[in-house]
């Protein structure tokens, strides 16, 4: 034990440096689209494995779906999909995730001002796996490490939903998980706000809607916050919380 | 080469026992099909390998009239689980099976209806029988009590049902009910493309992604014949290791969680992240996803990548030893491990343990030694087997596994450099039809096989995937015998995944 407390004496000081610095650039993130560049000849959408894209007379990029494989910025001829991205900004509302952007919705940000005044900006957060492929989750864990150190923002998990203002949901809602999530829900007390982990919470993709599988924690739960990736950053899901509770609000 | 052998499903279970018996042969995989729509019945497929490394499959066609098969459980009894599956998903019934109850399926699934039979549709959602039966036996006495946990769990973890039973904290069984995360990623992948089952497969476990998706392009290439180059084996092999790699640091680390040793979670921690950034800037992606594809790897490693891991990996190696050595004297850490969560050799070896559970309990069963994939040649892989089988053993296994993979990235590395750049995919082409073949990764959890069929005009007809997550079936006689408060710490030892096994 001595050892150990010697050796921690010895490192330095570890922790991320996000928000006042960007997460680092990877190939492997959702695109940038350029609309200026794009041409509409759909080769995007015809290598996107999850139908995450689609083009008719204009191009529609659904960034819940996506699941970063890059193929789309592989194939484009054109340069309007292209690397750039840290992550995917998790939004309030699935339609805020469609590239190009749909309408602002307000409703939104009358919950994050209620949520705000309610929860007093700190929050106890209870995660629940309801069928995921446990990428989702390791970064959920990784949001606790010394690096990421998601309790410098007043975040912090519970054992129990009993204690948590904020279900944090991972997973497409698999049939065996389905009643096990309302249970988990229903034991929360009010208020209480729900956010959608990864491209399976948050869309369903990319596993096919069938008898085993679900269509995302919006099916059955009042989703507050999607955030996007498969899976996301640590600091993409430590970005999503804040938003939930009103920490960070969306310019538009 | 695979050797293949038909015979009457009357004379499976004969049949695997004397493969067993007389050439030391172990079940690999097995897996049933349906082939109603080829003219044929139900088909078994028992995949087994020789001491040599090579594969025999034996396999039976099933009537469809009669839908039912003497289990080979009853003389092999690692057949257990796959037998149990067959029944539940394509209604196949092992006769004699000593366990028969249902393991896939969950208690309100309706009776008669099987997932993977050619006539059920998987795009549609099923409803729930009103009259769910209970499945746990439990154990019944005196002074005897359950504890009943999860599926929904207190940590960051998957999910799974537990029924502790027992006096006190001692435990004298433990029943597991699992596949609460089944995606349905086999019927999914029925008629689909070969790349979208690439991207199914790399979410068959994310913490294991490479090895699913490396797994799988290698059925698809024995499938096609055709190979990836020596640069893109290396490359697949670098970056197999660093996904072993991530996963061992971060097992150690999570063992110390089992145990409340905050500064071990800690620092193990930080070792973790600091390699999954690595991964990151190397590959692009913190769990490897969009990196393999059959026919070779997307992506190269440059000069500059080269040099990066060579760096990181001698840094990170000698912070690793540093923190395993200031683990190894804090006797109240080590002292909760030894003799806990034994899981004795001949259940392991008889039951089919995989990976590090098995090289702990003196099994020493590591496919980059049995059978050398990607750029592995015979030799460059000794499996680490220790004999006490309990949870220090599987933490010291993985420590010596850490310290080996540093060597042979480094080692695969040299290889790298000595190679020119060259194309990374060779063009897979069209799949040939009714075949089938299959792939065998050793992941971070053990041995993972992708085992894939096609179909009269070269579709995937059958895609079965079986992660080394089926050591879960030997985790409840770890931990028969022990104390309750023991069990987070023997299933961290153990660390296996839900997903890739509910699938």
């Amino acid at each position: 034990m001595l050892s150990l407390l010697r050796r921690r004496l010895r490192l330095a000081t570890v922790t991320s440096r996000w928000p006042d610095v960007p997460a680092p650039l990877i190939d492997r993130a959702q695109p940038v689209f350029d609309p200026a560049r794009c041409d509409l000849n759909g080769a995007c959408a015809r290598v996107c494995p999850v139908g995450a894209i689609v083009v008719d007379t204009r191009f529609a990029l659904d960034r819940a779906r996506c699941i970063s494989c890059s193929r789309c910025i592989e194939v484009c001829p054109t340069g309007a999909l292209a690397q750039g991205l840290t992550f995917a900004v998790p939004e309030r509302t699935r339609s805020d995730l469609v590239e190009p952007r749909a309408a602002v919705a307000t409703k939104g940000e009358e919950l994050a001002s209620r949520a705000r005044h309610v929860l007093g900006r700190s929050l106890q957060v209870r995660h629940l796996d309801a069928g995921s492929c446990n990428g989702c989750d390791w970064e959920i864990n990784a949001t606790t490490n010394a690096v990421h150190d998601i309790q410098r923002f007043g975040i912090d998990f519970v054992a129990s939903p009993r204690h948590a203002d904020v279900l944090l949901v991972t997973g497409t809602v698999t049939r065996n998980l389905e009643i096990a999530a309302r249970r988990t829900y229903d034991a929360m007390s009010a208020p209480r706000l729900v956010v959608a982990v990864g491209a399976c919470a948050a869309s369903g993709s990319p596993y096919p809607t069938g008898y085993a599988s679900g269509e995302g924690a919006a099916s059955i739960l009042p989703v507050d916050v999607f955030i996007p990736g498969c899976p996301p950053r640590p600091e993409a899901i430590i970005e999503g919380l804040l938003l939930a509770v009103g920490r960070i609000v969306r310019a538009r | 080469m695979i050797e293949t052998q038909n015979v009457a499903a009357d004379a499976l279970p004969e049949t695997c026992a004397a493969l067993v018996r007389d050439r030391h042969a172990r079940l690999v995989v097995m897996t049933g099909t349906d082939e109603r729509e080829r003219g044929r019945g139900y088909g078994l497929y028992y995949v087994f390998a020789l001491p040599s490394g090579d594969l025999v499959s034996i396999e039976a066609q099933v009537d469809p009239a009669r839908p039912e098969f003497p289990a080979v459980t009853r003389v092999v009894p690692a057949a257990h689980w796959y037998e149990r599956e067959v029944k539940d998903l394509l209604g196949v019934e092992p006769r004699g099976h000593p366990d028969p109850r249902r393991l896939v399926l969950h208690d309100d699934w309706p009776h008669g209806l099987h997932p993977l039979r050619k006539d059920f549709d998987g795009r549609r959602g099923v409803g729930r029988d009103p009259h769910p039966h209970e499945p746990l036996t439990g154990v019944r006495g005196d002074g005897v009590m359950e504890v009943p946990v999860g599926p929904i769990h207190a940590g960051i973890i998957e999910p799974g049902h537990f029924r502790f039973g027992g006096v006190g904290e001692l435990v004298f069984q433990l029943e597991a009910r699992l596949f609460y995360t089944h995606r349905g990623i086999e019927k999914a992948a029925e008629g689909a493309g070969v790349e979208r089952v690439l991207f199914l497969a790399e979410r068959v476990c994310g913490a294991c992604s490479l090895s699913n998706a490396v797994a799988y392009s290698q059925a698809i290439e024995n499938l096609t014949e055709r190979h990836p180059g020596l640069r893109a084996r290396i490359i697949r092999s670098v970056l197999l290791e660093l996904e072993r790699l991530y996963n061992h640091v971060g097992d150690v680390a999570n063992l110390c969680a089992g145990a409340a040793l905050q500064l071990g979670v800690y620092q193990g921690g930080v070792l973790k992240e600091r390699l999954q950034e690595l991964n990151a800037a190397v590959a692009g992606h913190r769990y490897l996803f969009s990196v393999a594809c059959p026919g070779g790897v997307r992506r190269d490693l440059d000069a500059a990548a080269q040099e990066r891991i060579r760096r990181e990996s001698v840094a990170i190696e000698s912070e690793f030893r540093g923190y395993v050595d200031a683990l190894l004297e804090t006797e109240s850490f080590m002292e909760r491990l030894v003799g806990t969560g034994v899981l004795d050799h001949d259940l392991a070896d008889e039951l089919g343990a995989v990976g590090v559970a098995a090289r702990s309990s003196g099994v020493a069963r590591d496919v980059r030694a049995s059978q050398p994939y990607a750029a592995l040649r015979p030799g460059m892989v000794s499996p680490v087997v220790r004999t006490e089988g309990d949870v220090r053993a599987r933490m010291l296994v993985r420590v010596e596994e850490t310290f080996a993979s540093f060597g042979l990235i480094r080692e695969l590395l040299h290889e790298l450099a000595e190679v020119p750049p060259a194309d990374l995919v060779t063009p897979i082409g069209p799949l040939p039809s009714d075949r089938w073949a299959m792939g065998m990764v050793e992941s971070p959890r053990g041995e993972n096989v992708h085992w894939v069929m096609t179909g009269a005009s070269g579709e995937i007809a059958r895609y079965r995937v079986r992660s080394a997550s089926y050591n879960w079936a030997l985790v409840p006689f770890a931990v028969a015998g022990n104390l309750l408060p023991d069990f987070p710490l023997i299933n961290k030892s153990f660390e296996l995944c839900y997903a890739c096994l509910d699938r």
